[in-house]
């Protein structure tokens, strides 16, 4: 125990800064579209392995379903599609998450306002998954690591959905898990939050609906914050949960 | 044409399938990798028993056989080899090929409220069918019966951070006399939406089976389409796989000591080893694009290189995190309350784990020196390489230090897969995949950071992939009951992060 205590004493800080400062990465991001260069080929939407693009008449992507694996990158003609920054940014809607923009609906803009006046600056957070890779459900984990450190946002992850403002949903909502997500929800006290971490919970995607996966959070409880990503970086979620009770707005890539 | 898998293949009548797979553990020491189970009926041949075994030289042997669609039984393999428990539940549910004589055939991957009679892995059965949930009865799970005796369910929704799953623990005070965990809570039908995909869309779900061995998922996957499209990746390729899967196994492997911590209430250290978790996923982040490294390799190669600059970045940090984590480990052993909760806790038996084909770290920390490094070497690996880490105790604290031990081999490995990689010409990092041998299986073995990983993909009469079958490490599940009991009940998260399984893993 006392080398374990010599070791801290030794560390330096290793809290990450905030606004958190994406770290140069390679690849693997969501694209940034420019309908400037875009011929409209179709070579994107071929190239898709999850449907995310389509290319019919006009250029759409869908960044719920994006899984960030860049092939629409490499094989775009013209350059109409580059390397993003970072992380694709959650959003109040998932009509937000959408590309070309779409505005999203009043109410929908509502949500931060009230969020805000009800549960004040610090929440507490339930995690379920429902029927995720488990790649959400570590990056969760990590944003309560000594780097992420959430907890200095006041930002707290508790063991009971009775106690918790926020559900933080991940995963395709599975067939067998779906009673499961649903009375964990019902079992919150009102005002409460849903929060889709990752793109199975903001869209099914890469799953397919079928007899075992389902089509995400939303086809069962009322989403207000969608987080893409697959999975989404910790600032990712921290971010979510931030814009969830309107401490900070909604970006875009 | 037959493909060059290098498996022996036997073919046997469905009625004498038992004996043939017994008399091969008996005579000839092989182990059951896994089990598949197939539809064939469309090409006139009724449903399909694949049982893959590895036998001590290194080779594989398939034994085969094929069940009447008019009568889909065959006499269950189970009480001859224990370990296809499992995968004969899963056979039966999935495509109703019924194991006659199963000592437990209850369901497993489909839960109680499905109905009976349909079987989604049958090809008449659509992927996108949506099927009501049917009225069943509640029955008492673990059996446990007596004066004094009590049931305490646990899950599926846990307290923490954690994945689904339901624990039923029979008891006496704290004592657990009996486990029966009800798994498959994040089945996602995986193996079905591969069924006629393109290689690079099932190359997505493949990856996605599991974050934290996604890249073993997609090394093992891509393995069985090499070989099934006569492909062989070059070397500048297969190195960086090497190095790639190697960080995969340290993160792993640290991270699942720091969390190990945390089933012993050692708060200090779960933070202590969370950051150097985070520093390798960084680095993943840095050199390949992605922290759980999703999106680096694919059929004929690798979609990443690691340049010179990527080199020297690992190689740093490699060394300052192997300084680092000799000092934490010697830190955790010098804990003595510490290692006293680890040691005699959650011992799982040599024999069990053998009747039951564990593999990965809880062998090994039970005396089985089975590492697929060693074994069946893959990519840059050759078998003298890989020493198993292995350890005699089976409990906590043999588990954590099998992971540590193998934590030192991964730096030499990488070390030595860098030493190489600059002397290798850039050129071509993927070799392009043609058409894959039509009515043909092969499989890919990788060892992913919970164990070997198996992945056996057969195409249909053009080529398509018509059965995609995943064995990961994580079907270890099937033995976690039995380091349970005789156990406290509260020790039950610290055995469970010894042996650090993912749900994802197994309930595709």
């Amino acid at each position: 125990m006392l080398s374990l205590l010599r070791r801290r004493l030794r560390a330096r800080v290793s809290t990450s800064r905030w606004p958190a400062v994406p770290a140069p990465t390679v690849g693997r991001q969501q694209p940034v579209f420019d309908p400037a260069r875009c011929d409209l080929s179709g070579a994107c939407a071929s190239a898709c392995p999850v449907a995310a693009i389509s290319v019919d008449g006009s250029f759409s992507l869908d960044r719920a379903r994006c899984i960030s694996c860049s092939r629409c990158i490499e094989v775009c003609p013209t350059g109409a599609l580059a390397p993003g920054i970072g992380f694709a940014t959650p959003a109040l809607g998932r009509e937000s998450l959408l590309e070309p923009p779409v505005h999203p609906p009043a109410a929908v803009r509502e949500l931060a306002e009230r969020a805000r006046a009800v549960l004040g600056r610090s929440l507490h957070v339930r995690h379920v998954d429902a029927g995720s890779c488990n790649g959400c459900d570590w990056e969760i984990s990590a944003t309560t690591n000594a780097v992420h450190d959430i907890q200095r946002f006041g930002i707290d992850f508790v063991a009971s959905p009775r106690h918790a403002d926020v559900l933080l949903v991940t995963g395709t909502m599975t067939r067998n898990l779906q009673i499961a997500v649903r009375r964990t929800y019902d079992a919150m006290s009102e005002p409460r939050l849903v929060v889709a971490v990752g793109a199975c919970a903001c869209s099914g995607s890469p799953f397919e609906p079928g007899y075992a996966s389902g089509e995400g959070a939303a086809a069962e409880l009322p989403v207000d914050v969608y987080i893409p990503g697959c999975p989404p970086r910790p600032e990712a979620i921290i971010q979510g949960l931030l814009l969830a009770v309107g401490r900070i707005g909604e970006a875009r890539i | 044409m037959r493909l060059e898998t290098g498996a022996e293949r036997i073919t046997v009548p469905s009625s004498t399938i038992a004996d043939a797979c017994g008399q091969l553990v008996r005579d000839r020491a092989a182990r059951l990798m896994v089990m598949t189970g197939t539809d064939e009926r469309d090409a006139g041949r009724g449903y399909g028993l694949y049982f893959l075994f590895a036998l001590p030289s290194g080779g594989l042997a398939s034994i085969e056989t094929m069940v009447d669609p008019a009568r889909p039984s065959y006499p269950s393999v189970t009480r001859a080899v224990p370990a296809a428990h499992w995968y004969e539940r899963e056979v039966k549910d999935l495509l109703g090929i019924e194991p006659e004589g199963h000592p437990d055939p209850r369901r497993l991957v489909l839960h109680d409220d499905w109905p009976r009679g349909l079987h989604p892995l049958r090809k008449d059965v659509p992927g996108d069918l949506a099927v009501a949930r049917a009225p069943h009865p509640h029955e008492p799970i673990t059996g446990v019966r007596g004066e004094g005796v009590m049931e305490v369910p646990v899950g599926p929704i846990h307290a923490g951070i954690i994945e689904p799953g339901h624990f039923r623990f029979g008891g006496v005070g704290e004592v657990v006399l009996h486990l029966e965990a009800r798994l498959f809570y994040t089945h996602r039908g995986i193996e079905k939406s591969a069924e006629g995909r393109s290689i690079e869309r099932v190359l997505a779900l493949a990856e996605r089976i599991c974050a934290a061995c996604s890249l073993s998922h997609a090394v093992s996957y891509a393995q069985a389409i090499e070989q099934l499209a006569g492909v062989t990746p070059a070397r500048r390729a297969v190195l960086i796989r090497g190095v790639l899967l190697e960080l995969e196994r340290l993160y792993n492997h640290v991270g699942d000591i720091a969390n190990l911590c945390a089933g012993a209430a050692l708060q200090l250290a779960v933070y202590q080893g969370g950051v150097l978790k985070e520093r390798l996923q960084e680095l993943n982040a840095e050199v390949a694009g992605h922290r759980y490294l999703f999106g680096v390799a694919r059929p004929g190669g690798v979609r990443v290189d690691l340049d010179e600059v990527a080199q020297l970045r690992i190689a740093a940090v490699i060394d300052e995190i192997e300084d680092e984590f000799g000092s934490y480990v010697g830190a955790l052993l010098e804990t003595d309350s510490f290692v006293e909760r680890l040691t005699g806790t959650g011992v799982l038996d040599r024999g069990v784990a053998e009747d039951l084909g564990a593999v990965g770290v809880a062998a090994r920390a039970s005396g089985i020196p089975l590492d697929a490094r060693h074994s069946h070497p893959y990519g840059p690996f050759r078998p003298d390489m890989v020493t198993p880490v292995v350890r005699s105790e089976g409990d906590v604290r043999a588990r954590m230090l099998v992971r540590a031990g193998e934590v030192a081999t991964s730096f030499a490995l990488i070390r030595s897969f860098l030493d190489e990689l600059p002397a290798v010409a850039p050129g071509q990092l993927v070799t392009p995949v043609g058409p894959l041998a039509p009515g043909q299986w092969a499989v890919g073995i990788t060892e992913s950071p919970r164990g070997e990983n198996v992945h056996w993909v057969m195409t249909d009469d053009r080529g398509a992939i018509t059965r995609y079958r995943v064995r990961s490490a994580s079907y270890n599940w099937a033995v976690v009951p039995f380091a349970v009991t005789g156990n406290l009940l509260p020790d039950f998260p610290l055995i469970n992060k010894s042996f650090e399984l993912c749900y994802a893993c197994l309930d595709r």
